[in-house]
């Protein structure tokens, strides 16, 4: 929302400079985010009179002496075709700035300082302006546009700054408005606000016209939604004489960022801007049967906007339409067949209330957004829409420029609302909500500043609400109303003294969670975070079968781009892919791990919320191997207290042979393995590396608590034993088999295997330390029958014997 | 016999006068003092003595005894302290060489951030809970005060995933479950992703919020500041104080924007606050009536307060990381320099 403070200044007498100003603005919820100081790259440019003018003999320059009063008579040499004894221009002395134009002479190219000079031998102590060079158009100031010198009044007094003369000297308050407030999405808007900041007196902008009475032919305005356009006004506006506007309205326009178009449309765009009304002008001679019909469009319904745009419409959106065919899309944009031309004679003006969802929708299902539109989409007052159709017949007879007839078309359906909110709110619960005590009158002057009307009646406030106010709702919106203004720096700082005690922290799953991170950290890994999104390719680069329930993945029905489509349903894909970009960027080894969700369909197309299951991905390549990142996996049972199984498994991204299942009591909950060739040239791979999934939320369930178990008075015996077996055998076969031979052993651990020629072919050598811990006896003497039932056992189930 | 002990001296003298290590000292004291050494020969032949003459040779022998163990003892003590300089000198190693570091990992800086904040508000009571990341329209704007035609829905672009399922744009989502659940007091904190259609340096399609809620009897505006000041010390650190200004979210009212005090430059103005000695770090509000309505909390007997945050903009202020991207890259060298 764009604001210039010579603007504001029509309605409120501001004595503060634009910089208080911004810091007020911003104490009562009004962030500018930009003030833009329109002059501030111009410096030193005085009024100059050219008292002399000679040219020079075989050029297109005049060496002039140029009066600049006080500051001195200058010798200036200059080259536009208009310069000529007598006239006064805008002279930059030296040392001043301004812009440097393009050979065309009106693009700017940056900023120059003007420095003593000399032209074809001649010397120059300044330069004479155009409007360019200063950075005024046609639009700013009169005559600007012209390519040679910015011609200025003969009452302009020599050797005084240009700025206040071109309005150079003015500010833009580029302020942000929160979604609450659509009364302020205007200069008039935001000079209410000002008003109240500085306690200053408003001036409202002057809205008073003389109808012409007469008998004039019926036109019909009628709603066939008024669900979507609760309040529709015509105004019938004769004799209109479409001519340039005059300088002031055109430089208004212009400070905001609008161009000139004629009189006609610039009154509706002035008023769109003072008062955050859009409005609109029909050349009545177009519209056909002399009739307006608010309606929603039929499917397939065309229209051409003023940009000369083909539309093709829907039953969602809103159209204004003649008696035969649509001449607007509601809010967002006219029709070419009805615009206003040089030779209009007749105009409707259009003031209306459009529902903001319903613009919304048709503004983004058209990609067609427009000023208009967006005031729309953030929500119009009918309060506003009596006065700004009220404001722009007002500026047709200040202009001189049509008729202001008496007929005056007001479609106010049920759904419009023109009275004003009554409400009474406690002074107390005020105080309560806020937790200060706000003094009642200092309260009735904040409203009152704020235009509300307010009575005091004991403990309680009775408050009419300004009709523009459409966002006061309860008393904490009164709260609001006053703590902004009487200043949040009154809000002091206590701590719930009346709140009753609450236990926080962490629940047992957090903590197990925050123990797994933990755990995983000090094992040297590193946590990502990926987005929850990705697309089908991603499932392509880990070759997943068409069928596989990995596809069955939700997808995102408006993505911002094709990569990130899809809910994901396994983390493995984006580990992959941090590995890969690991690796490309030069980093040859590391260890990743990610605890996120998965969103799993009960069904698709998506109907009901999804499954949301957290699973932890680990990612390791460089000098890691299968057995390095096996070893974290068996550490996070140890943190869980349970255990877990391990067996061969296929996925179809990882190496059939180094690839395992995870089990937990039984319960597979994932598995890990190495990156499959295919995969890895496929992505370029240069190095090994492995990836595990484990479903967390599965294993969450078999966590079990830490419990003290008796530490044995005697102490834990171990034994070495070499087994020789079928190399088929797996380690894990004869882990369980020594395990459940014998209820002392408490470990078996293996740390030898051998192939050499020292077994039979075919077999193999693997040796194990097993540790027997004793519970209350001592064990000692038992221990060579125990590894008897232990290699009787190996040998009878894995045909596995002592080597 | 003085004659026969002065001779023994004598050779003792020469026999250390080089002597460099313990093995060869050990040597000549086995030659003097050994069972079969010189000393000892001489004592074990005092009995062939006149039994007159006993007692004074035998006090002279035994005098020599003493003197050469003296004598030992004392080459011994410098030999052994030699040795020991030696090996010390041999050992020497340089100790800048690097360790050997056992576990190199590090969290995410959002996990440090997300659990420093938890850590803080635990100790205020404040209990974790964390909703679904896939929302339906009422919990994620409805109940939240946002109805259908409320421009405030364009105040964070949307994903849908089906007609009436969305993926969150507000942790605030996770306030309305709580709350039709549990009846106050309530303080919770509700930490989690959240996803909005946005993707340039500061903003990123998926990112993570801590929002937090308090509902009871008779908190106020001034119970928010307390808190708020309380946070900004902890997490910012001493001295960094809290400003509220005005704003707009459709769940509180009055809402309030949050600025802390800039901790880089103590408020005098810097890069980091773009010279306002400020730096906007959250959203809070007294929790709106229709809020707490429609989850079934009497707002004439209750009210509270909410507050949110972004938890990479925190991490991004507190690390001074100037690109978001980086924090979901996964680059190995970005991950190292949050290690501990």
């Amino acid at each position: 929302m764009k604001a210039p403070l010579s603007w504001l200044k029509d309605y409120v007498d501001i004595d503060v400079t634009a910089q208080e100003l911004q810091e007020k603005l911003f104490s009562c919820g009004f962030e500018v985010e930009e003030l833009i100081d329109i002059g501030k790259d111009i410096t030193g440019v005085v009024v100059g009179e050219v008292i002399e003018c000679e040219p020079v003999e075989g050029t297109h320059l005049h060496v002039c002496k140029v009066d600049c009063g006080d500051r001195g008579i200058f010798q200036i040499c200059c080259g536009a075709d208009n310069v000529k004894k007598g006239i006064k221009a805008p002279c930059a002395l030296v040392g001043a700035t301004v812009y440097a134009t393009a050979k065309d002479h009106v693009t700017v190219e940056g900023v120059m300082t003007i420095k003593k000079g000399k032209l074809r031998g001649i010397e120059s102590e300044g330069m004479l302006c155009s409007g360019a060079e200063l950075g005024v158009n046609g639009d700013m100031y009169d005559g600007a546009d012209y390519c040679g010198l910015l011609l200025l009044p003969d009452s302009a007094k020599n050797g005084s700054d240009v700025k206040p003369l071109l309005g150079l000297d003015d500010y833009i308050f580029d302020i942000s408005v929160t979604a609450n407030r659509p009364d302020c999405q205007s200069v008039f808007g935001i000079a209410r606000e000002v008003a109240a900041v500085l306690k200053k007196e408003l001036k409202e902008p002057d809205c008073s016209y003389t109808a012409v009475s007469g008998k004039y032919e019926k036109i019909k305005i009628t709603d066939l939604a008024p669900d979507i356009c609760p309040r529709y006004i015509g105004h019938y506006v004769k004799n209109v004489t479409c001519a340039p506007s005059p300088a002031w309205l055109r430089k208004r326009l212009a400070l905001c960022g609008l161009r000139s178009i004629s009189n006609i449309v610039d009154i509706t765009n002035f008023v769109l801007l003072e008062l955050g009304q859009p409005m609109h002008a029909f050349d009545l001679r177009t519209l056909e049967g002399r009739e307006i019909v608010i309606r929603r469009a039929n499917d397939g319904e065309k229209i051409t906007t003023l940009d000369n745009n083909e539309f093709k419409l829907t039953g969602e959106n809103l159209v204004i339409c003649d008696g035969v065919k649509p001449v607007a899309i509601a809010g967002v944009m006219g029709g070419l067949n009805s615009e206003i031309k040089d030779d209009t004679t007749e105009v409707l003006f259009e003031a209306a209330k459009f529902a903001r969802d319903s613009v919304r929708k048709t503004a983004r299902a058209l990609g067609q957004h427009t000023d208009s539109s967006a005031l729309f989409e953030k929500g119009v007052n009918e309060y506003t829409v009596e006065k700004a159709m009220a404001r722009a017949l007002h500026l047709i007879q200040e202009l001189n420029c049509g008729t202001v007839t008496d007929l005056h078309i007001d479609e106010t359906t049920a759904y419009s609302r023109t009275d004003s909110k009554k409400m009474t709110v406690s002074v107390e619960k005020i105080n309560a909500l806020l937790g200060i005590e706000v003094p009642a009158a200092k309260m009735v002057e904040i409203l009152e500043n704020l235009n509300f009307k307010v009575t005091k009646k004991g403990g309680e406030l009775n408050l009419t609400v300004p009709r523009y106010r459409e966002d006061i709702d309860g008393y904490p919106d009164i709260a609001e109303e006053i703590i902004r203004f009487y200043g949040y720096e009154n809000i002091n700082g206590t701590f719930m003294p009346s709140a009753l005690i609450t236990n926080g922290g962490l629940n047992d799953e957090q903590k197990a969670e925050k123990r797994l991170k933990t755990q995983l950290v000090s094992k040297g890994l590193y946590e990502i975070s990926t987005y929850s999104f990705y697309s089908q390719k991603d499932l392509d680069m880990l070759h997943f079968a068409p069928e596989a329930k990995e596809r069955k993945a939700i997808t995102v029905l408006n993505p911002i781009s094709e990569d990130l489509s899809v809910m994901r349903t396994t983390l493995a894909p984006s580990m992959v892919n941090v590995m890969v970009r690991n690796l490309r960027r030069g980093n040859l080894e590391g260890k990743l791990f990610e605890l996120s969700k998965i969103y799993i369909a009960k069904d698709l197309p998506l109907n009901d919320f999804p499954e949301e299951r957290q699973v932890l991905a680990l990612g390791l390549w460089g000098k890691q191997d299968f057995f390095d990142l096996k070893g974290i996996i068996e550490n996070i049972a140890e943190t869980l207290n349970t255990r877990f199984e391990f067996l061969p498994c296929e996925k179809p991204f990882l190496h059939p042979g180094v690839t395992a299942k995870i089990l937990c009591d039984g319960v597979e909950i994932g598995y890990f393995g190495m990156l499959s060739p295919t995969v890895r040239e496929e992505l370029a791979l240069e190095r090994f590396a492995y990836v595990a999934e484990i479903d967390y939320d599965e294993l969450k369930k078999h966590a079990k608590p830490f419990k003290y178990a008796p530490l044995s008075k005697y102490p834990a015996v171990t034994r070495d034993l070499a087994i020789i077996c079928d190399r088929a055998v797996t380690c894990g076969e004869i882990e369980r088999e020594i395990y459940s031979a014998c209820k002392y052993v408490t470990a078996v651990k293996l740390f030898d295997v051998y192939l050499g020629e020292q077994v039979e072919s075919g077999k193999k050598s693997m040796a194990f330390t097993v540790t027997f811990t004793p519970n209350d006896e001592p064990i000692e003497n038992k221990i060579d029958g125990f590894v008897k039932k232990i290699l009787g056992n190996l040998k009878f189930k894995l045909n596995a014997v002592l080597r | 016999m003085q004659k026969k002990i002065d001779e023994i001296e004598k050779s003792i003298d020469d026999a250390v006068k080089d002597v460099q290590s313990s093995k060869t000292l050990q040597e000549i004291k086995m030659r003097f003092l050994g069972k079969t050494g010189e000393i000892s020969s001489l004592m074990k032949n005092l009995r062939d003595v006149p039994p007159e003459e006993r007692p004074s040779v035998g006090k002279l022998l035994n005098a020599l005894r003493q003197w050469t163990e003296e004598k030992f003892a004392a080459i011994e003590t410098r030999i052994k302290d030699f040795e020991l300089k030696k090996k010390y000198a041999d050992e020497k190693i340089d100790v800048t060489l690097p360790g050997r570091v056992a576990g190199d990992g590090a969290y995410h800086p959002n996990t440090l951030i997300r659990d420093e904040l938890i850590s803080v508000f635990a100790g205020m009571g404040f209990e974790v809970f964390e909703g679904p990341e896939i929302e339906n329209d009422y919990y994620n704007f409805t109940a939240l005060n946002t109805p259908a035609d409320h421009p405030a829905r364009d105040m964070q672009d949307t994903f849908y995933l089906a007609k009436d399922l969305l993926l969150r744009t507000q942790t605030s989502a996770g306030q309305i479950r709580v709350m039709e659940n549990k009846k106050p007091p309530i303080k919770i904190l509700s930490p989690g992703k959240v996803y909005r259609s946005d993707d340039d340096a500061t903003h990123s399609p998926m990112f993570s919020q801590m929002e937090g809620l308090v509902v009871d009897k008779g908190i106020t505006l001034c119970d928010l500041k307390g808190m708020l000041d309380e946070f900004a010390r902890k997490i910012f650190g001493d001295g960094v104080k809290t400003r509220l200004r005005p704003s707009y979210f459709p769940f509180t009212e009055p809402s309030v924007e949050v600025d802390v005090s800039c901790f880089e430059c103590g408020g005098k103005g810097c890069r980091l606050c773009k010279g306002t000695g400020w730096i906007e770090v959250l959203g809070a509000g007294m929790v709106n009536r229709r809020v707490l309505e429609g989850c079934g909390i009497d707002p004439d007997i209750y009210t509270g307060f909410a507050f949110g945050m972004g938890i990479e903009r925190i991490a991004m202020l507190k690390f001074g990381i100037n690109n978001m991207k980086l924090l979901f890259e996964g680059d190995v060298r970005f991950l190292k320099q949050f290690k501990g």
